[in-house]
């Protein structure tokens, strides 16, 4: 049985699990307590789910709290209600993937990022909903004033040169829209895959082919591409 | 005011993006708990995850929330 959360995941409907599985062998005694109660049945597993889901609504709002300066027009009553469905759609999510915890990380840090994800999705919908996405360069001007950056800079400034001739002349439409959109016009992947009716992972494959597409293109024309790119540090 | 020449540097870095393999953002997703886990046990978790700092460097959307579930385990762990 499925259903689909808000933020557009097809989840399997949470059941009540037949047994602890193997692979929890070698968890920490917080993370084994957690697997043993939910996993149960009676007053234990129904307490367990509700100290679940304080946890998750506590990771939601810290979510919402950390996005809020992006959302200046949700007033406070819209930030707990955004809370609260991610909260609930991620207790959905991790009820119905419990057997997928491998132990690998403590069972409140995997948890966490379910709550984190769906608060993160949400918000950033809600941040573009009604604005149009812009997929046509709007960071031109910063890329052209390459050429007049100090001597030092120049190198930098020509490699931004071919890259603006490399994305116009190397990718197709869709690849040149999707990676404008995302890199130059800071749209978010998850936005932007709602609007073109694809998914994230999709999108940042066809961003992904793209990069390599303007790395090959870039090599091609005599640039070292090899130390191109890299860490944000 | 803005330095041009780190505004040139994050624009390459951007469309670039990172040099040598990366995992996907499912792939991301799947391993996030356990590489900030690694990280704030002081633990070589670059070494453990091959390919996720790539692609943190790359994915926004996945960096962003890799920032988020560091700093709430690190400030919130039961």
């Amino acid at each position: 049985m499925l259903r689909a959360s808000s933020s557009g995941t097809v989840l399997p409907v949470a059941h009540e699990r037949a047994a602890t599985p193997s692979a929890a062998d070698g968890l920490d005694p917080d993370s084994r307590r957690w697997l043993d109660e939910l996993g149960g049945v009676g007053h234990a597993h129904d307490d367990a789910v509700a100290r679940l889901h304080d946890l998750l609504l506590r990771a939601a709002r810290f979510e919402v709290s950390r996005r809020r300066l992006a959302l200046p027009h949700l007033r406070g009553g819209d930030h707990d209600d955004l809370a609260q469905q991610s909260a609930d759609d991620a207790l959905v999510a991790v009820l119905a993937k419990l057997d997928d915890f491998r132990g690998e990380s403590r069972f409140t840090t995997w948890a966490y990022k379910f709550a984190l994800y769906e608060a993160a999705v949400k918000l950033r919908r809600r941040a573009w909903q009604d604005r149009e996405l812009p997929l046509e360069p709007e960071s031109w001007s910063l890329m052209a004033a390459g050429g007049a950056s100090p001597a030092e800079h120049a190198a930098e400034g020509e490699l931004l040169g071919a890259l603006q001739t490399a994305i116009a002349e190397a990718l197709s439409v869709h690849q040149r829209e999707v990676l404008v959109a995302i890199t130059l016009n800071g749209v978010p992947v998850d936005v932007l895959a709602e609007r073109l009716n694809t998914t994230r992972g999709a999108l940042y494959k066809t961003l992904h082919d793209a990069r390599k597409k303007l790395r090959r293109r870039l090599a091609a024309d005599g640039f070292d591409v090899a130390s191109a790119g890299g860490e944000l540090v | 005011m803005s330095d041009p020449a780190a505004d040139h540097r994050e624009l390459i870095v951007a469309l670039l993006g990172p040099a040598g393999p990366e995992l996907t953002c499912e792939e991301c997703f799947e391993q996030l708990d356990r590489y900030v886990d690694l990280e704030l046990a002081a633990a070589d978790a670059d070494r453990a995850v091959p390919g996720m700092r790539a692609h943190l460097t790359g994915c926004p959307a996945c960096r962003d929330d890799h920032e988020s579930l560091h700093e709430l385990v690190r400030t919130h762990s039961p």
